[in-house]
């Protein structure tokens, strides 16, 4: 490039042809650059067409009441979602019931109580959980959680509520051990170092002037919390628990081990049931027929709609907070 | 009066403080007795059989050879397929089309596909290879994991980019370098810590990847190395010995589940000293 101007005049050519080569270089890059990104969407437009594909012959044989029938007999080909819908909305609703305060609390200890120096290794403890795969969640499920539930929680639950009219029935049936409430459980200790973690990190974004111009005034720990960082932070927590929400309503290895797999819609949370993912991890590679498979498919089907709009919402809230935050970097 | 007050305040203030303790005791206790059990059971299996034996039948003994063998395969060729797309379409984004609304849309589903369930993710693979080749096989599960891996590359290769100063592609745009030297020479230079991290993250990520290997990859009891035919994975193959009846296939389970939550350990933390030292800089 040096001798550019020197020999201009002498030999243009293999000059002009070198900055040719340049330039169709730059442009292939760009193309590539380009492509690649086209690529993302065109894996989401094939998880769409692929699943409405798949799920047609059931989609059509069974309309919509398929969400709401609780038939699943794969000898006459009848099958109906509810009972694998009602579990995955169930089991997600009580994780997250137990998992969002306990998260909350947990990045609320380490922002604001936690000493400085068990701060960072008690943060990482948490972030390095939040990746740990699920199937190890759901094995422990299975070997330790759920026999002790059935040895020393179920049946004494089950016994002190058996007179009382709504709790009889929601703590009902035999001590099996997994079910709907042991899948519950398992799912909430699998979410809440992925909210404490999402959450701690919002809570960071708090500019500190306003928490110190707050405590100046003499509030206390729990008024700054709730009076300042919450609600500046609101959106980004909402965010964190949807995002949550999304793992645990998809969430196959950590329910699997746990839930029994049955297909029916009980009252009882201590009675096996059954998950979409469950279902589909479960039953896909047996499912025989013609109707078997596609509906299994449509439950996947179902799911993807679903946790799109959760991860949808998540993602509307965090970049709320990102646009207060002060925009992306 | 005014001191009863504020005195509600502070026991208002410390029992909620309390509550936060509890919970921090509460959620930190059960992933303590996680990894306990997981120690406790996995280490007793852990031997050098682990991983010179194949699966065995029940009341053999044997290891996981075939299976972490199989998990390393699918784990590559996943690997060698997504980080390229990944890179070109995150550098995409932070480089050419930060601001454009194709940029928004890409980033947008980019993000769903980063937490969508990857039992769905198993779905699409199914219908649209293990269905046209009409069997389970290696590359199918190699397709999945690829297609989990991309998200997440495109994502922290995008962040990483962002982070370089606009200053350093000016410098280099001035000196007379087209668009592609300036990223290939400048910017993915000064990034290279933190998509070595993104990389590192997907790894870990897919190392435990169980739902969708189960109706894609399938499983193998036997050794094989051909991609064409199903596959073991050691996440696969805990799963299935887990819900054995058997005592040695549940230990085998173990040790494997243990041998997994090693490798994602190790591989976040190297990612996180990579992280950090990019930040330093």
């Amino acid at each position: 490039m040096v001798d550019l101007a020197l020999s201009q005049d002498l030999s243009a050519s293999p000059i002009a042809a070198r900055l040719h080569r340049f330039h169709a270089g730059d442009r292939n890059f760009r193309r590539i650059a380009f492509s690649c990104a086209l690529v993302i969407l065109a894996m989401f437009a094939g998880i769409l067409w692929a699943l409405i594909a798949g799920a047609w012959p059931a989609i059509s044989a069974f309309g919509l009441p398929f969400i709401w029938t609780e038939i699943w007999n794969p000898v006459t080909q009848k099958f109906g979602g509810l009972a694998p819908i009602a579990g995955t909305l169930v089991t997600s609703f009580l994780a997250m019931l137990v998992a969002v305060p306990v998260g909350i609390g947990i990045a609320i200890f380490l922002t604001e109580l936690c000493p400085r120096p068990l701060q960072r290794p008690i943060g990482i403890a948490v972030e390095l959980l939040a990746g740990i795969p699920s199937i190890i969640y759901g094995i422990w499920g299975l070997f330790v959680l759920a026999p002790f539930l059935q040895q020393y929680v179920m049946p004494g639950v089950i016994a002190a509520f058996a007179d009382i009219p709504v709790l009889s029935s929601l703590f009902a049936g035999p001590p099996y051990g997994i079910g709907v409430f042991t899948a519950a459980l398992i799912l909430s200790i699998m979410t809440i170092p992925f909210i404490s973690a999402i959450t701690r990190d919002v809570f960071e974004t708090v500019p500190p002037v306003l928490k110190e111009a707050t405590y100046g005034l003499g509030a206390t720990i729990w008024e700054v919390q709730s009076k300042v960082v919450l609600p500046y932070a609101r959106s980004g927590v909402v965010g964190g628990v949807m995002l949550a929400l999304g793992r645990a309503l998809g969430e196959t290895m950590a329910v699997t081990f746990v839930i029994g797999n049955s297909h029916r819609v009980s009252s009882s949370l201590f009675a096996p049931g059954t998950t979409i993912s469950a279902s589909i991890a479960n039953e896909f590679t047996e499912a025989v027929g013609d109707l078997y498979l596609p509906a299994l498919v449509e439950l996947g089907l179902l799911l993807f709609i679903v946790t799109f709009l959760v991860l949808a919402t998540a993602q509307y809230m965090l970049y709320q907070l990102e646009r207060r935050a002060g925009g992306r970097p | 009066m005014n001191n009863q007050r504020y005195l509600r305040r502070r026991i208002r203030s410390a029992f909620f403080m309390g509550l936060s303790v509890v919970a921090t005791v509460f959620g930190l206790s059960w992933l303590v007795l996680v990894l306990g059990t997981l120690l406790y059971e996995g280490l007793g299996g852990f031997d050098f059989r682990l991983f010179s034996e194949m699966t065995p039948a029940p009341g053999d003994d044997g290891g996981l050879l075939n299976a972490i063998m199989g998990s390393l395969m699918m784990n590559i060729f996943a690997v060698a397929v997504g980080t390229p797309i990944g890179i070109f379409a995150g550098t995409y984004l932070a480089e050419y089309g930060r601001h454009t609304k194709l940029a928004f849309v890409v980033r947008f589903v980019n993000d769903i596909l980063l937490s969508a369930p990857s039992i769905v993710l198993g779905l699409f693979i199914y219908e649209i290879i293990v269905l046209p080749m009409g069997h389970f096989s290696a590359w199918a599960g190699s397709a999945v994991l690829a297609t989990i891996v991309i998200p997440v590359v495109v994502r922290t290769t995008e962040n990483m980019l962002l982070l370089i100063p606009n200053t350093l592609r000016e410098a280099a745009a001035a000196l007379g370098a087209p668009r592609a030297h300036v990223i290939k020479q400048v910017t993915w230079r000064a990034a290279r810590a933190g998509i070595v991290t993104g990389v590192l993250l997907a790894i870990a990520r897919i190392s435990g990847e169980t739902a969708p290997l189960l109706f894609t990859a399938l499983n193998n009891q036997f050794w094989s190395l051909d991609p064409n035919a199903p596959m073991a994975s050691l996440p696969v193959v805990i799963f299935q010995f887990a819900i054995s009846p058997y005592r040695d296939w549940q230990q085998l389970a173990w040790s494997g589940a243990l041998l997994i939550t090693l490798t994602v350990l190790i591989l976040s933390i190297i990612a996180r000293v990579l992280e950090a030292r990019t930040d330093q800089k």
